[in-house]
């Protein structure tokens, strides 16, 4: 099976990795998968007055789940809360090219950016 | 010598041409292109001599005669008719099946197959190194068993199982055994004789052979019968019907001989090498495993688990090296490999392994290439790895509530 250019441009330079401080109030954090299922996806952002003002990933899994995440934190710096809540993993399958098999990286994706907002909710909320 | 990209690693898999072969067979598919069944001219007795020859080579690589040997599409077909046809003729005698859980699917499938049709099939466990031992084999068995089924060597993980005593257990309890030697014939030492076998199925391009041409030895004394599963013509004593591929057989006959001759030479040859990769990955990378036996395995296979780091993602960084995953990734029914799973090795390891190949052209300048690319590549993706950093940071990945089953 051969890879789309995009999932293999995100492959070889991806976006934004690395990791935000998870105990610091302005950064939800998103950790989703298995490592027995074969990808685990740690999607962090930090939020500034609502909006998105920096994102990391570090992912666990094949190359469409490395691009898909690269893809998120790209998309979604300088989104407000609300419409990064909006993304929707066929938004993401569709700009990767992903093959059927491959859509639950894109899902992957969508589950960790909503994972780390309820997250970063879940701290405002405290 | 300079390197030329890409790198194939994956000799499991299937195995390019010998030139030696290659130049054996090209008059068959030109001057010499007649028709083994043909008895009235020449042409045809050039193709029969040929075919006999390719025989007598075969037979030859697993101590069979070539009267016994009968040709088949390949491996799969081999094993098709070994399993079908035995289970057909004995039905009065028996029906039911043994074999192992980490066998090819040809067989596993065969079996299932078998099992609609009214034979009942018992599939033994592996050990952790994935081997099944003759007391396994010895209680379970009943006097409704006709057929042993296994493998001889493993072509995941290179386990080679004890067919030897296995025999001898097949035998003292009257049953016919069957041995799979796809990856194990011409690379290391098998005789039907001295193992005890009824039945063994072999394939011409996992030992630089053509593709497309396999064969099943068939004992003679005491006859083995089997009822053919392809009809028409009735060649090879009836029991696969179809003219003969006599390109394929010469090629086949001729790369059987040469590992015959070169067997033991090209065993430690190989042997260095794997041992050489795996001694440069161990000595760069923390938490790595070998998957299956350190000490009962083919000389070129090494299947290793990186932990922290997605097979398939890891095959994507390593785009100059040809090898294979265990990874659900390469499979659509996202299920890690089911013979690492045989052997006890969790999901999120099984996940993480990939599995090596060596064979006759790969050099020592290519290992070189191969294990300095591959420790660059566990060591990328393993900063890009979330399990890598939780694991750093002593967290304990059993302890964290995974969303199982999310997809």
């Amino acid at each position: 099976m051969a890879y789309s250019e995009k999932v293999l441009e995100h492959y070889e330079k991806p976006r934004n990795v690395g990791s935000l401080d998870k105990h610091d109030e302005t950064v939800g954090t998103g950790l989703v998968g298995a490592p027995a299922c074969g990808d685990v996806m740690k999607l962090q952002i930090r939020v500034e007055d609502g909006v998105i003002r920096d994102a990391k990933f570090k992912t666990f899994g094949c190359g469409s789940a490395i691009a898909s995440s690269s893809l998120v934190t790209e998309w979604v710096k300088g989104m407000t809360i609300d419409q990064a809540m909006e993304l929707k993993n066929s938004q993401i399958a569709e700009e990767l090219n992903l093959p059927p098999v491959k859509i639950h990286c894109s899902v992957l994706a969508e589950d960790a950016i909503k994972a780390a907002i309820a997250d970063y909710k879940a701290k405002r909320n405290k | 010598m300079t390197l030329t990209l890409p790198i194939f690693m994956d000799y499991h898999s299937t195995t390019p041409v010998d030139p030696r072969v290659l130049e054996a067979m090209l008059p068959y598919f030109t001057t010499a292109f007649g028709n083994a069944a043909s008895r009235n001219h020449s042409f045809g007795w050039h193709a029969e001599e040929a075919s006999e020859l390719g025989r007598e080579q075969v037979g030859a690589l697993v101590g069979a005669s070539a009267k016994e040997m009968v040709w088949t599409s390949g491996a799969t077909e081999a094993i098709n008719l070994a399993l079908k046809g035995a289970a057909e003729f004995y039905k009065e005698k028996g029906n039911h099946l043994i074999t192992g859980q980490t066998e090819h699917k040809a067989t596993l499938d065969t079996c299932k197959r078998l099992e609609k049709m009214g034979c009942t099939v018992t599939y033994l466990p592996v050990d952790k190194e994935g081997i099944i031992h003759p007391e396994q084999v010895r209680e379970a068995m009943t006097d409704k068993t006709i057929l042993v089924a296994l493998m001889l060597a493993n072509n995941e993980i290179g386990t080679i199982h004890p067919v030897k005593e296995i025999g001898a257990v097949v035998k003292a309890k009257g049953a016919l055994f069957f041995v799979d030697a796809v990856q194990g014939a011409g690379k290391i030492p098998f005789d039907v004789q001295d193992c005890g076998v009824d039945i063994a199925a072999v394939s011409a391009h996992k030992m630089y052979g053509p593709k497309g041409i396999g064969a099943l030895y068939v004992r003679r004394k005491p006859r083995v019968r089997l009822v053919g599963q392809i009809d028409g013509g009735g060649h090879e004593r009836g029991m696969r019907s179809g003219t003969l591929n006599v390109p394929g057989i010469v090629g086949f006959g001729k790369a059987a001989e040469l590992c015959r001759n070169e067997m033991v030479a090209e065993a430690k040859r190989i042997g260095d090498l794997r041992d050489k990769l795996e001694s440069k990955l161990f000595a760069a990378l923390p938490e790595i495993y070998i998957n299956g036996s350190r000490d009962h395995r083919l000389p070129g296979n090494s299947n290793i688990s990186f932990a922290y780091v997605e097979g398939e993602g890891l095959m994507m960084a390593m785009k100059d090296v040809a090898v294979s995953s265990g990874s659900a990734c390469t499979s659509a029914s996202l299920e890690p490999s089911y013979v690492l799973r045989a052997l006890g090795i969790g999901e999120e390891l099984a996940h993480t392994s990939i599995r090596f190949g060596l064979g006759r052209f790969n050099t020592d300048e290519e290992v070189d290439y191969v294990a300095q690319h591959v420790i660059d590549s566990v060591n990328r993706l393993r900063e890009l790895s979330p399990l890598w950093e939780m694991a750093q940071e002593g967290i304990d990945l059993k302890s964290i509530q995974w969303a199982q089953g999310a997809h």
